[in-house]
């Protein structure tokens, strides 16, 4: 057989069935449910008279909506709280495991998922939200879908795809003290463009890839859809594997060694064939800051706001145009110089437990510019939060000025009552820094979380390294 | 879902690359638990003066004479027009929830995020990529000419221009299939459940750990 690449791997292994055209019938093997993009999917089961395809491949847990404070008395705006109750009623009227607001293993799906070992190696994983792609960071296939999708998977336990290109994204070398996973994610964007992924799977490799910890590649691997790409992956290897071992859905015994001795085989051969190789010298990612509306719009920390003036595609130039006009930038002026109103460390792309500790590591024995209006740490699920007590990182936090809230998406996407006011700024560690993504009017600049907490100290964006040394 | 078959529709132009799913529907709609009534909060924070949120009477809201879909020999489009990368961003099915409930049938563009892209079909949108020059030709055209409608033909993949230019685009077969005759996919797919308990049967011995 030939080489074969760790994405044509796991499509095999989980082909029902063929079209002549190609469209596939793909089984999936874990399906993450939250209260946003399900309430439709379980009107059609119910209007259609249908059930679940197999229950226990599913699991649910609300997050979008959940309030970050006091939770004793439930969600004050009604329309949250109808849809988390709809979630509620939908598990338990169709037998779904959830994990409700209350449960200490509550969180942001994407951080829950493997959090609870229900994220394997080798498995298909999907969810209603585009950044089910954080998971591939097992070696598994995961992508978001949409919510006839959802019915989808609910009702027949498959989903009808098209196989994608594949690319790999080869990032060698090793990276610098205080550049993260974040940078790499932002650099890789930077380069090829919120589109560049488009069509593809992409792969996670080389050195600095392998070097990083789970947390930092389910960072890197959160941020393959900014880039396009529906899913990104990274091979399986002991990181992966002791990171998995001993949570409450891994296998264990004898079923432990006979998994571990497949996930081993979830890498791509030696000489396998990818439709599009990109390059990255690790050493050369300095810390980035998005200065714009697009993931895209991204800068280095010692660089400028750039001059429209200087791009000659006008469909780039209006683009540029408007979203400095909506972030209030002018060209030009030094990241550095820009000024911010809130921090955010929260998000599933930076609300884990090694997320916590850097931005503590970078916070301690300081305090928040007086200038900040509020600096927010959401962690990314009860258990996060937990461990984070245990280590005292909430006590680091509280000392220099922050909030330290439940865990849910919170300000990521402005759902729930945790929001950017017209014109403010923030620097946050979440992965959209779309027009009104974190309140209508908000500006936001996407950084690595100890980027974020030298803004919140400093009260301006400012080049981490130099405080951490 | 609606069939498609010939779609003979007024255009409107949306001139911007990147259009997100955040902007095609912002997320305080997304609370709703129902897939119908969006349209009058599709491009919402584009399209308004005001802040909008759910519940509101958008008929007294005051409207942005700046957005283009305000435009008065725009009313009534079911095609639209636009630019690279758009329905970027969120998975939610919202956005061509919002774009159906609007009018829309048929999205134009030199290239589409994958997810919506996929949402599309399954809601009896039919999204069609056509190549940078062909879409600035037609950003031209409509915008010399009031009233300017195109012609979409799914069976024979063309989109005819009013002066009877051709072009031709790539649809795959198995969405085509479905599209014409308005199929829902679970009832499709439900026709193979014999493959999916065979195929389950296998991986439960290679893989047990999958199912527990
Ligand atoms: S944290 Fe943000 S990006 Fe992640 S699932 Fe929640 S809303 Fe989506």
């Amino acid at each position: 057989m030939s080489a074969q690449t760790l994405y044509d791997k796991l499509w095999q292994s989980h082909v029902v069935h063929t079209e002549p055209d190609g469209t596939t019938l793909l089984y999936i093997d874990r399906h993450l449910l939250h209260e946003v993009t399900s309430p439709q999917a379980f009107e059609g089961l119910r209007l259609a008279g249908r059930k679940p395809w197999r229950l226990s491949a599913n699991l649910a847990v609300a997050d979008h909506n959940v309030p970050t404070t006091d939770r004793k008395n439930g969600i004050a705006d009604p329309v949250s709280r109808l849809q988390v109750d709809t979630l509620d009623r939908n598990c338990e009227e169709f037998g779904i495991t959830e994990f409700r607001m209350n449960d200490v293993r509550q969180g942001i799906v994407h951080v829950i998922g493997p959090e609870q070992g229900a994220t394997l190696p080798g498995m298909t994983v999907v969810c209603g939200d585009s950044h089910t792609s954080t998971h591939g960071a097992f070696a598994a296939l995961a992508h978001g879908i949409g919510t006839s999708e959802v019915e989808h998977v609910l009702a027949t336990q498959c989903l009808l795809q098209k196989k994608s290109r594949t690319m790999l994204v080869r990032v060698d070398g090793c990276l610098g003290k205080g550049v993260t996973a974040k940078d790499i994610a932002l650099a890789v964007i930077g380069r090829i463009g919120t589109a560049g992924g488009n069509g593809y799977a992409i792969e996670f490799a080389g050195a600095a890839v392998r070097a990083l910890s789970m947390e930092g590649r389910m960072t890197l691997c959160n941020m393959a859809i900014e880039a396009g790409a529906r899913a990104g992956m990274v091979a399986a290897d002991d990181t992966t594997i002791d990171y998995v071992r001993g949570r409450p859905f891994a296998p264990r015994g004898e079923q432990w060694d006979q998994a571990v001795a497949y996930w081993r085989t979830l890498h791509s051969d030696a000489g396998a064939h990818f439709d599009l190789v990109v390059e990255l010298d690790a050493a050369a990612i300095k810390p980035q800051v998005t200065w714009g509306t697009s993931p895209e719009m991204v800068a280095t920390i010692d660089d400028c706001v750039p001059d429209p003036a200087r791009e000659s595609d006008p469909v780039k130039r209006g683009g540029m145009e408007r979203a400095l006009a909506y972030m209030g930038l002018q060209a030009n002026t030094p990241i550095d110089r820009i000024t911010v109103d809130k921090v955010f460390i929260g998000s599933c792309t930076n609300s884990r437990i090694e997320d916590l500790r850097a931005a503590a590591a970078v916070v301690k024995g300081r305090h928040i510019a007086s200038s900040i209006k509020l600096a927010l740490v959401v962690p990314g699920s009860g258990l996060v939060k937990k461990q984070a007590e245990q280590e005292g990182l909430d006590r680091i936090f509280r000392d220099a000025g922050f909030e330290w809230r439940e865990p849910g998406c919170s300000m990521c996407l402005a759902m729930n009552a945790d929001r950017l006011e017209p014109g403010e700024r923030c620097a946050s560690t979440s992965n959209r820094n779309f027009e009104g993504r974190q309140g209508a009017g908000g500006r936001t600049h996407l950084v690595s979380p100890e980027m974020a907490a030298a803004a919140a100290i400093a009260g301006h964006f400012t080049d981490v390294r130099k405080l951490l040394s | 879902m609606d069939k498609f078959t010939v779609l003979n529709g007024l255009v409107a132009p949306l001139d911007r690359a990147n259009v997100d799913t955040d902007a095609i529907i912002p997320k305080q709609f997304l609370k709703s638990i129902k897939r119908s009534g969006f349209g009058p909060n599709a491009f919402d924070e584009w399209r308004y003066l005001d802040h909008g949120e759910p519940g509101m009477d958008n008929s007294v809201r005051p409207l942005n004479p700046d957005f283009v879909l305000n435009q008065a020999r725009y009313q009534g489009a079911q095609i639209l027009l636009t630019r690279e990368n758009f329905g970027c961003g969120s998975s939610r099915e919202h956005a061509p929830w919002a774009l159906l409930d609007y009018g829309f049938r048929a999205i134009i563009a030199p290239s589409f995020a994958d997810i919506f892209f996929n949402n599309c079909f399954k809601n009896g949108i039919l999204p069609i990529v056509l190549d940078a020059a062909e879409v600035d030709r037609l950003f031209n055209e409509v915008a010399a000419q009031e009233g300017y409608r195109l012609v979409i033909d799914l069976e024979a993949q063309t989109v005819t221009t009013p002066s009877g230019h051709v072009f031709g685009f790539q649809v795959d077969s198995f969405r085509k299939y479905c599209l014409l005759h308005g199929l829902d996919d679970i009832g499709l797919t439900l026709q193979h459940a014999d493959k999916i308990r065979a195929y389950e049967a296998r991986r439960r011995q290679s893989e047990p750990w999958v199912f527990m």
